[in-house]
């Protein structure tokens, strides 16, 4: 089986009348010799490591803290469990995954890098906010898990699934993309819709540069996950309205590459440019290490 | 064009927070250990490049050492390292070294066993928590850890390599990558054997039955 962009995802689901996650799943199995069992049995094991990170943030005494980031996650859930969030209980739930994922992270926790650690925190906020707002059980999120897998495919394919390389448009925006098509196929969404909202959403963040403060992965890293959180919502729930794209997905991820092949060495992970160089940014990375790192 | 699987986009498991500089660095270590194949007395880790540069800050040399006291890239004890290091007597030590034309992720581990051997295994970890090791004691080799590897270390002679690939062939063990280094001809040489089954003690124990192989191990894939 060959998957090399979107058009074949949706050639490929079209003739055999599939699913994204259902393709993705005899993909890997055909790839790998393993039975669907088997692949999704681990695909379930990486559901529980995400599920965990989501919510060990949260908890009352926990202290999940970088050199940077820490307490934010515990902070939203703070606000909407005592207050109407301004954006509903949904986002704001997401929001707070996200961000107890990322200081999980940043605290030397456990999680999956889903498709980087960078931006470990988008694929749970997206799938455990809706698992509780429309109580989504585990096979459902688990099936999510492989629709956000063949969007993350395509775009390691055809772009770059690092910052590095691509920027934080390539890490953020690519979990983005790939937490959106998850929403739309867990609410019963096509695969066609899926992809519009994949498109969407990493139009949306499209050119949005690297430049983690002091090199580590804490800060904007942390703040940007639960935007690509709330971006992935907003996107799939607009595919699921029937709003497309205007771009198709190909194009969009070829997009992404070239803006990415355009992008400074500066503003690519290294921590030279962007807020790493606002004089806070300077500041910071002097008192974590002591002295300068370049 | 790299064929993807599903695990390579959702995955792998890890400590956080850098892929590249933990989950890496703690596979390093890992790898390194395995390599030696004996308990550890002393360690001095010599970072080059970025590792050098922000280690601490990603906690690289909690990973590593986490690593080379036998702990997988998704244990969360790898946070406390520095302690369980202590409370089994293992000395360590980083240091800053430029280590040449090498990739910026780049790591020299230099270790003392309890039997008394010195090992010097370097190793760069290349991205996704993906990682190489360039070097074992004198000579340079390049292999990944992601299939089960057989390592021999043996002299340079005549007929070394196809008796392995023989019993390998017997338990019907298939080589995906296999490459060979030696210092000079006649020499001290490393066959690197990268393969599709697991390979069972009793495969290594016939490999050793040869005069000219000195030790043979096998570092299962991680």
């Amino acid at each position: 089986m060959k998957i090399r962009n979107g058009a074949d995802l949706l050639a490929l689901c079209d003739e055999e009348n599939l699913s994204l996650h259902q393709l993705m799943l005899l993909y890997e199995s055909d790839k790998t010799g393993k039975t669907p069992e088997e692949i999704k049995g681990t695909m379930a094991v990486n559901l529980q490591v995400m599920r965990r990170s989501a919510y060990q943030g949260l908890e009352e005494d926990a202290a999940f803290a970088g050199k940077i980031i820490g307490g934010q996650g515990k902070k939203m859930r703070q606000r909407y469990e005592t207050v109407q969030p301004v954006c509903g209980a949904t986002m704001a739930r997401a929001v707070s995954f996200a961000l107890s994922v990322t200081e999980v992270n940043a605290s030397m926790g456990r999680i999956v890098a889903a498709p980087t650690a960078g931006s470990c925190g988008v694929l749970p906020g997206v799938l455990f906010s809706l698992a509780e707002s429309h109580q989504i059980g585990d096979e459902q999120l688990v099936e999510g898990l492989f629709t956000a897998g063949t969007i993350g495919l395509v775009i390691a394919k055809n772009a770059s699934l690092s910052g590095a390389e691509g920027g934080c448009q390539a890490e953020v925006g690519s979990a983005s993309a790939m937490g959106a098509g998850a929403a739309v196929e867990i609410m019963g969404g096509s695969p066609a819709q899926a992809l519009h909202a994949g498109a969407i959403a990493l139009k949306n963040l499209l050119g949005l540069v690297c430049d983690p403060i002091a090199g580590l992965v804490e800060a904007p890293c942390s703040k940007r996950n639960a935007v690509g959180t709330a971006n992935a919502l907003v996107a799939a729930e607009m595919a699921l309205a029937g709003i497309e794209s205007i771009i198709p997905f190909d194009e969009v991820v070829e997009a992404m590459h070239q803006v990415g092949r355009a992008m400074p060495c500066a503003l690519r992970e290294t921590a030279e440019g962007g807020l790493a160089a606002t004089p806070t940014g300077q500041r910071l990375k002097l008192e974590i290490f002591h002295k300068p790192m370049n | 064009m790299k064929e993807y699987g599903i695990f390579d986009i959702i995955g792998p498991v890890m400590i956080g927070p850098s892929s590249s500089h933990t989950a890496g660095a703690a596979r390093l270590g890992y790898m390194a250990r395995k390599i030696a194949g004996d308990e550890i007395k002393e360690v001095v880790f010599y970072l080059h490049g970025s590792f050098a540069k922000t280690y601490a800050g990603h906690g690289t040399d909690k990973a590593l050492l986490a690593g080379v006291m036998g702990f997988m890239p998704d244990d969360e004890e790898i946070r406390e390292a520095f302690t369980i290091a202590r409370e089994r007597g293992l000395t360590y030590r980083f240091e800053e070294r430029d280590l040449g034309e090498v990739h910026p992720n780049t790591v020299k581990i230099v270790m003392y066993t309890q039997e008394g051997a010195r090992w010097e295994i370097t190793g760069s970890s290349i991205g996704g928590g993906k990682v190489k090791i360039i070097r074992i004691n004198e000579l340079e080799v390049d292999f990944a850890g992601e299939y089960t590897t057989l390592i021999t270390y043996h002299r340079d002679r005549p007929g070394v390599i196809a008796f392995i690939s023989s019993i390998l062939a017997n338990y019907r063990i298939n080589v995906a990558f296999m490459r060979v280094f030696r210092e000079n001809k006649w020499d001290n040489a490393v066959l690197i054997a990268e393969t599709d089954e697991d390979i069972s003690p009793l495969v290594l124990s016939e490999i050793a039955q040869n005069p000219h192989i000195f030790q043979v191990k096998v570092l299962q894939a991680i």
